[in-house]
């Protein structure tokens, strides 16, 4: 009865029937909870107590960390994925300030173009820019030149291809950032006859603050968990992520991809928090009487925008057109004659079309079951009652993913679910570790997506369904699902189009029976077959690009059904 | 539309189950066989053996010979493989020191060349082929560069050939690994290493793959590619502008060879995979791309191999190979690994 004892107020209400009802919510609420630790909790506790164990796990302290920082060739991959990490962040960073700021605040036209082109690189893997650049600055690359002889391979090639990836995540933020903006501080400016730079930095980047530094953390995480872009084009140059690749699939040294992984969470786990912090001393910036900043036309600015915006969509473009006709010429430099020889997948590494039908499979259940289950927990710590202590650890434990990069996450379900005493053992090898292991890693995101679509519904639902003594799951069934069926479209595509692109935690777990096809765009290139590699990135490209095309006209359709509450 | 969520879960629990039936419900009889063989390669292998017997199916689990010979070593307690096709003489020896395979001398195993089989009774791996070590040039790369054609290995140690030439990782790839073996061989112990100390100047990057040199030569890559001689031919058959290029002190190489892993639970299927591997159908299969092979009398030559290669082959001592795999690994990781691509 501990639960009841925490519990208070829970008591409340007609109590024959809602005693039933709450410990049908409890029980909701212990199923997500126990969820959530078998997904997330308990594999990263395995992975942290293997980083002190030897082969044959007895206890050892620190001694694997010992020899990790007796080893250069391992320790130097923290300064060089912090070095790459930093670098790249700043570059984005500023380009996405730029773009977003082009997007909301001048007149430059075709803005709704330049803002759906921008996201390109979301529907790709991380691992395609780095194709696209062997073929662009590799040495028969046709813009080697740009690169005044230095190499693509290593520190320059990892930066580029994280820019590319990462530029949609942190103008996303940006945009919805400069959005918010009170037009009277800027005719305040005026009226002082401050400079246009002075109220730039006055009024606009003091505004867009808080998103600037949301974005760098975003940024920075991304770029130090990736694995993608340092497998194929980073070289010689080590980060802590393919370290991880390294250890556990060349050498099988499971202890030592378990210290790597300790030592690449820590800065993910970190940023994470400082970025937790940073965000809660946030205070709302409009206030009920802002009005709604409205650009007036600049010529010299908006032309500058435009030029711009067009150079950086255009090299968003080149990047994935780059793929795309890579993956058709027959044998490049020596034959430009176009054909579909390199799709025939059957003949090379990774798995053939079996591999690309495993895709859809995960990515279709992922999005299915994802959707699902975030959804009802996200409604259970928003809208359940009772169990107020429960539901303040599920939301915690719900924000965890978000700091857990993606290899660490997969090495931690080997040591989990490969364990003969585990009694899920049995999911071991199979889709549904991918599937599970897919939704716990992007299952942050998802959550808030439908904590903040819940939170727009009044509380007032709950309370006349229960004093008209519906049970909360019709409530549930009739309001709160129909309301929420944008925020439930946006959760199952973005489970959807990440199940397809993701390499990293998957990587780990796949087994000859479940091929994917991001792996397989893996183990092609690391062959040496880049062109095959290329034309498996690109059917990856086309699936998801399929699904947005799909999304956009359904989600217009149900809209106008569900949704027409919201207009008068 | 009201779209029930119920529904949602009753249909996502009839998918999940549905599809973990179908993995359940496998054919007759699966063998999981663990390989090394060039993907392009398997789909023609499988078939060959599906011709005798359709009611075996084969599951491939494929990497470089590196990646398989660690896999094995660390599922030792918990073996998932059957049987081993097509994985470096060496580690099959390897495999035999630490008792994971299982002897079994397959029919017809005395009609191939002694040297191929395991001289214990009843043999515990059977060899398949021998793949040779080559290095492709690009011509029209090398010459852009200004490169004279190397003749030797010594030659590729000359500053020329700075940041011209990229081998595979001995740790992942067994083409690096019978590279290694055979300069030790060659040159001596310490002539070996102080020849790789200065290779090691010159190389670009060590791959994870031992047909990536190659075929990174075959794309313009770079000019210079350690690899071995069968895939230099497939992308000189592909029209790549390549030279294949016998080192004139001898080239390494090491055998293809199988075996049955001990402790799996599908004992006869496994013998009936070693009983065709053995067979003269399955060495001619062997010749499409490999010189030599282990039954006598089937090679014939292949196309767009280099001239003298199989003169070339030292007289490999799989032994020392074998024995000092791990130390000669540890050793080459401490001196160059900070080269290496990922993995």
């Amino acid at each position: 009865m501990t639960d009841a004892a925490l519990t208070p107020g829970a008591t409340s209400g007609p109590r024959a029937r809602f005693d039933s009802e709450a410990w049908v919510m409890r029980g909701g609420i212990a199923i997500a909870g126990i969820f959530l630790i078998v997904a997330v909790i308990l594999p990263l506790y395995a992975m942290l107590s293997k980083s002190f164990e030897d082969k044959d796990g007895a206890f050892v302290g620190l001694t694997n960390y010992a020899t990790y920082f007796d080893t250069p060739s391992l320790s130097y991959s923290i300064s060089n994925s912090l070095t790459v990490s930093i670098v790249a962040t700043v570059i984005v960073i500023s380009l996405a300030f730029a773009y977003a700021y082009a997007i909301t605040r001048t007149c430059m036209p075709f803005k709704g173009f330049f803002r759906l082109v921008a996201l390109v690189p979301i529907l790709a893997p991380s691992l395609l820019p780095g194709i696209s650049f062997i073929y662009m600055f590799g040495k028969k690359g046709f813009m080697r030149d740009l690169l005044l002889g230095e190499p693509i391979y290593g520190f320059i090639g990892i930066v580029l291809g994280s820019s590319f990836w990462t530029f949609p995540h942190a103008l996303l933020i940006m945009i919805t950032a400069l959005s918010l903006s009170d037009a009277r501080l800027y005719e305040a400016a005026e009226a002082l006859r401050a400079s246009r730079l002075r109220t730039f930095f006055t009024v606009t980047l003091p505004g867009a603050k808080y998103g600037v530094i949301s974005a760098i953390f975003v940024v920075f995480t991304l770029v130090i968990t990736d694995f993608g872009v340092p497998k194929v084009i980073g070289g010689q140059y080590s980060v802590l992520a393919t370290d991880i690749y390294k250890q556990v699939i060349g050498q099988q040294n499971f202890q030592m991809g378990a210290v790597v992984s300790v030592m690449l969470l820590i800065p993910a786990v970190l940023a994470f928090g400082v970025d937790r912090l940073v965000q809660r001393r946030q205070v709302a910036l409009l206030s009920a009487r802002a009005v709604p900043y409205e650009p007036k036309p600049a010529r010299g600015r908006d032309i500058g925008a435009l030029v711009f915006c067009t150079v950086m969509a255009g090299m968003l473009l080149l990047v994935l057109g780059v793929a795309a006709y890579a993956s058709l010429v027959k044998f490049w430099p020596y034959n430009l004659e176009l054909g579909l020889t390199h799709y025939n997948f059957e003949i090379m590494d990774g798995g053939g079309w079996g591999a690309w039908f495993n895709s859809m499979k995960l990515a279709a259940l992922t999005a299915l079951i994802g959707t699902t289950m975030i959804f009802t927990v996200a409604y259970l710590v928003e809208k359940g009652q009772g169990a107020r202590f429960g539901r303040v650890v599920i939301q915690a434990m719900a924000m965890v993913p978000l700091a857990v990069p993606g290899m660490v996450l997969g090495l931690a379900y080997i040591f989990f679910f490969n364990n003969p005493s585990n009694p899920l053992n049995g999911i071991y090898a199979t889709l549904a570790i991918l599937v599970l292991s897919t939704v716990a890693h992007f299952y942050t995101v998802a959550h808030l997506t439908a904590v903040t679509a819940l939170k727009q519904i009044d509380g007032e639902f709950e309370s006349v369904s229960s004093s008209l003594k519906v049970p909360f799951w019709i409530t549930f069934r009739r309001v709160t699902v129909p309301v929420c069926q944008p925020a439930l479209f946006s959760m199952a595509v973005y489970l959807f189009m990440n199940a397809m692109t993701t390499v990293s935690a998957v990587v780990f777990l796949y087994s000859p029976d479940t091929n994917l096809a991001s792996v397989a765009v893996m183990n092609m290139d690391d062959a040496g077959d880049i062109a095959p590699a290329a034309a498996m990135a690109m059917m990856i490209v086309y699936t998801n690009l399929t699904v947005v095309l799909i999304y956009g006209v359904v989600s217009r359709v149900v809209e106008k059904r569900t949704q027409a509450w919201r207009r008068r | 539309m009201k779209i029930d969520i119920s529904k949602y879960a009753s249909g996502v629990a009839a998918l999940a189950i549905a599809s973990g039936l179908a993995v359940n419900a496998a054919s007759a009889e699966t063998l999981t066989v663990y390989t090394a063989v060039e993907a392009e390669d398997l789909a023609k292998y499988a078939a060959a053996f599906n011709a005798h017997h359709p009611d075996i199916e084969i599951k491939w689990v494929r990497d470089s010979t590196g990646i398989v010979t660690a896999k094995l070593l660390a599922e030792k307690d918990n073996p998932q493989a059957d049987v081993v096709w097509g994985l470096a003489g060496t580690s099959l020896i390897l495999l035999k020191g630490e008792g994971m395979l299982e002897p079994y001398a397959p029919k017809g195993v005395k009609d191939l060349d002694a040297k191929f089989v395991d001289s214990a009774t009843p043999p515990s791996w059977v060899g398949m082929d021998a793949w040779v070590a080559s290095v492709c040039v690009n011509i029209p790369e090398a010459e852009a560069a200004g490169l004279p054609m190397p003749a030797s290995w010594k030659d590729l140690t000359k500053p020329v050939y700075k940041g011209h030439v990229i081998m595979p990782n001995p740790a992942s790839s067994g083409t690096g690994f019978l590279d290694v073996s055979s300069w030790l061989q060659m040159f001596g112990e310490e002539g070996g290493w102080s020849y790789m100390d200065g290779l090691h100047d010159n190389i670009a990057r060590y791959t994870h793959s031992g047909s990536k040199p190659c075929k990174l030569a075959a794309a313009g890559e770079i000019p210079i590619g350690v690899s071995f001689a069968f895939r230099g031919a497939k992308s000189k058959a592909a029209g790549a502008p390549l030279e294949i290029i016998v080192p004139s002190e001898g080239v390494g190489w090491d055998m293809e060879a199988a075996a049955i892993v001990k402790g799996t639970d599908a004992m006869g299927a496994a013998q009936k995979l070693m009983d065709f591997i053995v067979t003269k159908e399955a060495n001619e299969m062997y010749n499409a791309g490999y010189a030599v092979v282990a039954y006598p009398g089937v090679a014939k030559p292949v196309e767009h191999f280099p001239e003298g290669l199989v003169d070339a082959m030292i007289d490999n001592d799989f032994d020392f190979a074998a024995k000092n795999r791990k130390s000669i690994l540890a050793e080459w990781q401490k001196r160059y690994d900070s080269k290496s691509e990922a993995k």
